[in-house]
C-alpha cells in the first residue's frame, strides 16, 4: 500500500516506558527516531485513563518505586512534568481485629513493632541494615549490560572483573550472606530474623507481587529487592505516586523524547518486523503501511516479539524455541475502583496516617502460601493477597472533589482458569476481592461506584503483556542477568542484524524502572559508534 | 595424651573417612552408638525373621571410594542394574533405565528426549566433578587447592560442556524441575517419574526452585554406574566397608554413644561417652549432622553466637517415612511379572500428583496421596524373610517431621493411607501382611541420630550447598573448633550412599596435617 519514503534511523515498537526511554536516549544522541504505539494512548502499562466519568485510573502499574533516578536526571523529567509524591508507610490488617503498621519514621515504627514483638524490634534493625546493603550492591548492576559467562571477549571479561570487584568490597561472610539472600525463600529468610506471624507476612508480601512463586519458594527473597530498591534509595522522590497517575511518567519521557526531536505515532500497530538479507529493514503496520529504518527495537516482550511480529524463517531455530519456552505466566489481577467517599477501616485508630500507604489483609505466611497453592492449580486465590492504595488522598486531581480512587493489586490470579476466562468468572474473581476488602471496611460496598476488574486476560488484550505477566517474564534464576531473556542474547541485541530488544524481558527486568530501555540504547549507540548518552549508576557507594 | 583420632558415628561416611585416615597412618577409633554399623544403610530385624534397611537402593557409591578402599575385595558385588518402574493403576507402566525409557503410549519425541535429557544431566554432573570431589573453595582468601578447583571447574564447564551446554546449565541450574520437564516432555506419567527423583527425600515439590539441583544430585550417581541393589542386599555395603576399615587398622566400638565433644580453648581434646567414659583425642571427626555435632555435642556456649544461629537455622526437616511390610507369599502388582518386582517401583503418576503431595507437607500434614518408592529386598536376598514370605520396603513421602497431630497420633493413619494407595497398584496386598513397621522422620531421628530424620542431613538447596554446606565457617570439613571435622552428609556434597563427604573430609584432614 503506502510506503513512507522517509528512512528513520531507528523505530521503537511500543510506547511503554521502556520504549520511550530507549527512544529518548537515541534521540538525545542525534538519531532520527520514531516510536510506534498500537493503542490510541501511549504508556503501555504505565498509563492513566478515564474509565469512569471524572475518575482517572492508573489502571496497570500503580506505584512508582523503581524508576532510576539516573534516568530521571539524564532526561530531565522534572522539567517535563514528572512529580513524585512520597508514599507513607503500609499496614497489614489482622483477622483478630488488630493491625500492624509500618511507618517511615524510625521511632514510631520501632514502637509499633515492639507492640507485636520486642525481639522483632531489634531484629528489624539488623534486617533493614542487611537489606540496605544488598540493595546498594544490586543497584550498581541495574544500569549495566550483563556480561556473557561463556564468552572470551575482552569486554565481557572486564565486566566480570568489575562485578567481582563490587563483590570483593564485601567481607567473606557478607558474600555468603548475599548468596543466601539471593537464593532463599522470603519466608525462610525472614524467619531468621523475625518471630511474629503478622510481621513475617507483612514483609513477605512484596516478594510475591507479580511472581508465579510462593513465599516458601526459593528465589523469592530476591524479588523483595525488586520492590524494596526504590524505598531504600535514600532518594525520597523515588518511591511514591506520580502526580496525575502513572501516565505522567510516560508523558514526561515522551516530552523528553520530543524535545530531542523524536516522533511518536499512535494507533499504529506493527504487524511484522521486515527482514531482508539477514538484516532488519523496518516494519509493516497492520494497515499494510511499511516504515523503513536502519534499526528496529522491540519493546514487546520477547515471546510476542519472536513469535508474533517476526517470522520463523527470519530467525535462528533456537531463538524460536527459546521464545516459546520463555516463562511469562501471569499471576496477578487488578481491581480499579471508584469510590463515593473515603472508606473507613475501623481497626485503625482515628486519624491514623496508615490509609495513606499500602494496605494488606493477609496476616500469616500460611495464608500467603495457600493462596499460591490455588494458583498452581489454575484457580484464583480464594483468600488472595491484595495490595491496596488510595492515591486520591494525595492527588485529588484523579477524582471529583470528595471522591476517591482505589487501586487493588491482587496476587494470585491464573493466566487461564480451567475452561478459560469468561466474563462471569472474571466478575466472580472481582467479587472474591471485594468481599475480602469489605471484611475490613464495613462501608466499602456502599461507597463502591464502579469497579474495573482485570485478570491476566484483560491485561494481555489491552496492554499486550503476554499472559498478563507484569514483569514481561518471570524473575527466576533462569531468566535473570545473563540469562535474561535467553542465554547468549542478554546484551539487548536480537538474533537479526539491526534488531534490538528493550522491554522488561531484558535485564534487569520488570517494574517501572526504565533500565532495560536505557541499557539497550547504550548498546545501540555503541554499535553505531555514537557518543553514549546513557548514564551508568551514580556509583555513590 | 595419645595422638588419637576419634570418628563419631559408623555410618558409611564415617567408615569411609576412618579407613582413609587409618590407611594414611592415623590411629583411628570409631565409635558407634547403635549395636551395629551402617546407620540407615544397616539391616535390622523389624519382625521375627523379617529384615530390612532404611536405605534400600544403592544409587551412587563413588567409584574412586570403592576402588581406593578395595570394596570389591572386601566382598561388595554391585549386582545388576535396577530399573525404575513408574507404576500406573491400569498396569500400563513405564520402565526407566539409565538412558532409555520404555512403555506403551510414549511418543517418539519423548523417547528421544529422555535419552538426551539424561545424558545432559550426566554431563552436568561430570562437569561439576572437580567441585564434588574436593573441599568447596572459599570465595575469599582462597588457598592453592581452592584456586585449582575453581580453575578446573571453569575449564570443565566451558570446554567439557561446550558453550551451548554451559549456558543451558547456568540457565536451568537454579530453577525447578517442573518448568524444565514441561519444556521438554509430553507424557505426564514420564514427567511424574522423573520429578519423583527430584523431590523424594526433600522438602520440595516439582515446582520448587532447587529441584533441578536435587535431581542433578540424584543423577550424579549414574556417572559411577547404574543404580543397583547389591548382591546379598544393602547390608553387604556396610559389611564391605567394615572389613575394609578393620583391614586398615581402624578400631571399632559399637554401643558407644558419644554424649559430648570436649573442647578447651577452642581446641578439641576428646569425647565423653554416655556413662561418663572419657576418651582423649587430638582429632575428632563427626559423621553426625551439623546440629547434632555443634549444638548437642559441642554445645552452643563453646561457639560464636552467629555461628550457632546459622547452624540452628539449617533446614533439615525430613519428609520421608519408611514402611516395612512382612508379607505372606509374593505380592501381585497389576501388570508386573516376578522379574519386574526385583526393580525399584515408584508411585508418582504426574507432576500435579507430586505437587499436591508436597502441598500437605508445607502445613504439617501428611499427603493424602503420597509418593512411594517400593522394593522387595527379599527377592535379592533370601535371608531377609522366612521361606514363602517376603519383605516389602517402602519409602513414603510426604510425611513431615513436624506433623501437626504428632506421629504418635498420626502414625496409624499414615500407614492406612499408604496401604490404600498401594492397593490401587497391588490389589489384595493388605491381606498378605503379617507384620509391619513404620519409621516416621521422628523415629529415624531417634534411631539414627539424624536431626529431623532428613535423608540428606539438610536440604539440597543453593543456600545450603557448596561453600555454604552445612553453613559457611564449617564448609571445608574443618570447623571453628580446632581439630574437629565433619565427614557426613551434612557436609559437601550431601547425602546418598556415596562416600564422597567421608573421602573429602579425610583428604582435608590429611592436608591440614591431621589437625
Amino acid at each position: 500500500m503506502v510506503n513512507t519514503q522517509r528512512n528513520y534511523d531507528a523505530i521503537v515498537i511500543g510506547a511503554g516506558h521502556n520504549g520511550l526511554t530507549n527512544a529518548a536516549f537515541l534521540a538525545k544522541a542525534g538519531l532520527d527516531v520514531l516510536v510506534l504505539e498500537k493503542n490510541p494512548e501511549i504508556g503501555g502499562a504505565t498509563i492513566s485513563r478515564e474509565l469512569h466519568e471524572g475518575w482517572k485510573y492508573s489502571n496497570c502499574s500503580y506505584v512508582c518505586s523503581l524508576f532510576r533516578p539516573e534516568i530521571y536526571q539524564a532526561l530531565d523529567l522534572g522539567r517535563h512534568g514528572l512529580e513524585v509524591v512520597p508514599l507513607q508507610g503500609s499496614t497489614t490488617f489482622m483477622q483478630n481485629g488488630d493491625y500492624f503498621g509500618s511507618y517511615h519514621q524510625g521511632p514510631i515504627n520501632r514502637r509499633e513493632i515492639r507492640r507485636h514483638s520486642k525481639r522483632d524490634a531489634d531484629a528489624a534493625v539488623r534486617f533493614n541494615a542487611d537489606l540496605m546493603k544488598w540493595c546498594r550492591l544490586i543497584r550498581g548492576f541495574l544500569l549495566r549490560t550483563p556480561p556473557d559467562p561463556a564468552s572470551f571477549k575482552m569486554r565481557d571479561a572486564m565486566e566480570f572483573a568489575h562485578l567481582l570487584k563490587q563483590f570483593y568490597k564485601l567481607s567473606e561472610s557478607q558474600i555468603y550472606e548475599f548468596i543466601r539472600f539471593f537464593t532463599m525463600s522470603i519466608a525462610e529468610y525472614l524467619e531468621m530474623y523475625f518471630e511474629s506471624d503478622v510481621i513475617l507476612a507483612h514483609y513477605s508480601g512484596g516478594s510475591i507481587i507479580g511472581t508465579g512463586l510462593g513465599v516458601y519458594s526459593p528465589g523469592t527473597a530476591y524479588v523483595l529487592l525488586h520492590h524494596a530498591m526504590g524505598d531504600v534509595d535514600g532518594n525520597v522522590g523515588s518511591w511514591g505516586f506520580a502526580r496525575g497517575g502513572m501516565g505522567s511518567i510516560s508523558k514526561a519521557i515522551a516530552g523528553a523524547l520530543q524535545a530531542h526531536g523524536g516522533a511518536i505515532r499512535r494507533d499504529a500497530e506493527v504487524a511484522k518486523i521486515n527482514v531482508s538479507g539477514g538484516k532488519a529493514t523496518g516494519v509493516t503496520l497492520t494497515n499494510g503501511e511499511e516504515v523503513n529504518a536502519k534499526i528496529v527495537i522491540s519493546n514487546l516482550d520477547v515471546q510476542r516479539t519472536f513469535t508474533k511480529i517476526m517470522e520463523e524463517k527470519d530467525l535462528p531455530e533456537d531463538v524460536v524455541t527459546k521464545a516459546k519456552n520463555f516463562k511469562i505466566r501471569g499471576s496477578s489481577g487488578k481491581l480499579n475502583i471508584a469510590l463515593d467517599g473515603m472508606p473507613s477501616f475501623p481497626a485503625l485508630p482515628k486519624g491514623s496516617p496508615l490509609t495513606l500507604g499500602h494496605m494488606h489483609f493477609t496476616d500469616t505466611l500460611e495464608r500467603l502460601e495457600r493462596a499460591y497453592d490455588d494458583w498452581k492449580d489454575d484457580m484464583w486465590s480464594q483468600d488472595p493477597y491484595v495490595d491496596i492504595v488510595i492515591p486520591t488522598q494525595y492527588d485529588p486531581t484523579m477524582a471529583p472533589p470528595g471522591k476517591h480512587m482505589m487501586s487493588v493489586f491482587v496476587q494470585y490470579c491464573p493466566v487461564e482458569p480451567e475452561g478459560g476466562w469468561t466474563d462471569e468468572k472474571r466478575d466472580a474473581f472481582g467479587a472474591t476481592v471485594i468481599n475480602q476488602i469489605a471484611d475490613y471496611s464495613p462501608d466499602f460496598k456502599d461507597l463502591l461506584l464502579h469497579a474495573e476488574v482485570r485478570t491476566p486476560r484483560e491485561i494481555e488484550l489491552e496492554v499486550g503483556l503476554t499472559g498478563g505477566n507484569i514483569f514481561q517474564g518471570e524473575l527466576t534464576l533462569d531468566q535473570l542477568m545473563f540469562n535474561r531473556p535467553f542465554p547468549g542474547y542478554a546484551q539487548y541485541r536480537g538474533p537479526v542484524k539491526g534488531m534490538y530488544m528493550c522491554s522488561s524481558s531484558t535485564h534487569p527486568g520488570g517494574g517501572v524502572m526504565g533500565a532495560p530501555g536505557a541499557n539497550s540504547a547504550r548498546e545501540i549507540l555503541r554499535d553505531l559508534g555514537k557518543d553514549n548518552t546513557v548514564p551508568e549508576d551514580f556509583g555513590d557507594d | 595424651m595419645t595422638n588419637q583420632t576419634v570418628v563419631i558415628g559408623g555410618g558409611h561416611n564415617g567408615l569411609v573417612c576412618a579407613t582413609y585416615l587409618a590407611k594414611a597412618g592415623h590411629k583411628v577409633l570409631l565409635l558407634e552408638a547403635r549395636d551395629q554399623l551402617g546407620g540407615p544403610a544397616s539391616t535390622t530385624e523389624f519382625a521375627e525373621g523379617f529384615k530390612s534397611s532404611v536405605a534400600h537402593v544403592l544409587h551412587s557409591l563413588n567409584n574412586k571410594v570403592a576402588t581406593d578402599l578395595q570394596l570389591g575385595q572386601a566382598g561388595l558385588e554391585r549386582g545388576e542394574a535396577v530399573n525404575t518402574i513408574a507404576l500406573s493403576a491400569d498396569g500400563n507402566h513405564l520402565t526407566l533405565a539409565k538412558n532409555v525409557v520404555s512403555g506403551n503410549g510414549l511418543s517418539e519425541s519423548d523417547l528421544a528426549t529422555y535419552a538426551n535429557f539424561k545424558s545432559d544431566f550426566q554431563a552436568y554432573a561430570k562437569a561439576l566433578e572437580p567441585l564434588t570431589m574436593n573441599k568447596p573453595p572459599r570465595l575469599k582468601d582462597m588457598d592453592t587447592q581452592d584456586k585449582f578447583t575453581l580453575g578446573k571447574l571453569g575449564f570443565k564447564l566451558r570446554f567439557g560442556l561446550g558453550k551451548d551446554n554451559m549456558r543451558e546449565f547456568l540457565r536451568v541450574g537454579g530453577i525447578n524441575i517442573y518448568d524444565v520437564l514441561k519444556d521438554s516432555f509430553e507424557s505426564e506419567a514420564l514427567m511424574g517419574a522423573i520429578a519423583f527423583d527430584a523431590v523424594m527425600g526433600h522438602h520440595m515439590g516439582p515446582r520448587t526452585p532447587n529441584t533441578v539441583l536435587s535431581y542433578l544430585n540424584h543423577v550424579r550417581g549414574e556417572i559411577y554406574g547404574d543404580q543397583s541393589i547389591p548382591k546379598g542386599g544393602m547390608g553387604q555395603v556396610v559389611n564391605a566397608l567394615e572389613s575394609a576399615a578393620k583391614k586398615a587398622g581402624v578400631t571399632i566400638r559399637t554401643n558407644a554413644k558419644v554424649a559430648k565433644i570436649k573442647v578447651e580453648n577452642s581446641q578439641v581434646t576428646g569425647v565423653q561417652l554416655e556413662g561418663g567414659e572419657q576418651i582423649a583425642a587430638t582429632t575428632v571427626v563427626s559423621n553426625a549432622d551439623a546440629k547434632q555435632t555443634f549444638i548437642n555435642l559441642v554445645g552452643g556456649r563453646q561457639l560464636d553466637a552467629m555461628f550457632s544461629h546459622r547452624v540452628k537455622s539449617v533446614r533439615a526437616k525430613g519428609n520421608v517415612a519408611k514402611l516395612h511390610f512382612a508379607v505372606k507369599g509374593l505380592p501381585k502388582f497389576t501388570g508386573l511379572d516376578e522379574n519386574q518386582l526385583c526393580q525399584r517401583l515408584i508411585v508418582c503418576p504426574s507432576l500435579r500428583y507430586a505437587e499436591h503431595a508436597f502441598n500437605a507437607a508445607k502445613y504439617g500434614e501428611f499427603s493424602k496421596n503420597p509418593i512411594l518408592e517400593i522394593t522387595i529386598p527379599s527377592l535379592k536376598d533370601a535371608s531377609m524373610a522366612p521361606d514363602g514370605h517376603h519383605v516389602v520396603s517402602i519409602s513414603a513421602s510426604f510425611a513431615p517431621y513436624q506433623l501437626k497431630q504428632g506421629w504418635q497420633q498420626g502414625g496409624d493413619d499414615f500407614i492406612a493411607t499408604v496401604l490404600s494407595v498401594l492397593e490401587q497398584y497391588a490389589p489384595g496386598i493388605s491381606e498378605q501382611i503379617v507384620a509391619k513397621e513404620m519409621l516416621s522422620p521422628v523415629d529415624i531421628e531417634q534411631q539414627y541420630g539424624t536431626s529431623g530424620g532428613h535423608w540428606h542431613h539438610g536440604e539440597i538447596a543453593l543456600d545450603q550447598l557448596f561453600m555454604m554446606r552445612p553453613v559457611y565457617g564449617a564448609a571445608q570439613y574443618d570447623t571453628p573448633v580446632d581439630g574437629l571435622f565433619l565427614c557426613g552428609a551434612t557436609a559437601h556434597p550431601g547425602g546418598g550412599i556415596t562416600g564422597i563427604p567421608g573421602h573429602n573430609a579425610a583428604k582435608r584432614i590429611l592436608s591440614m596435617g591431621g589437625r
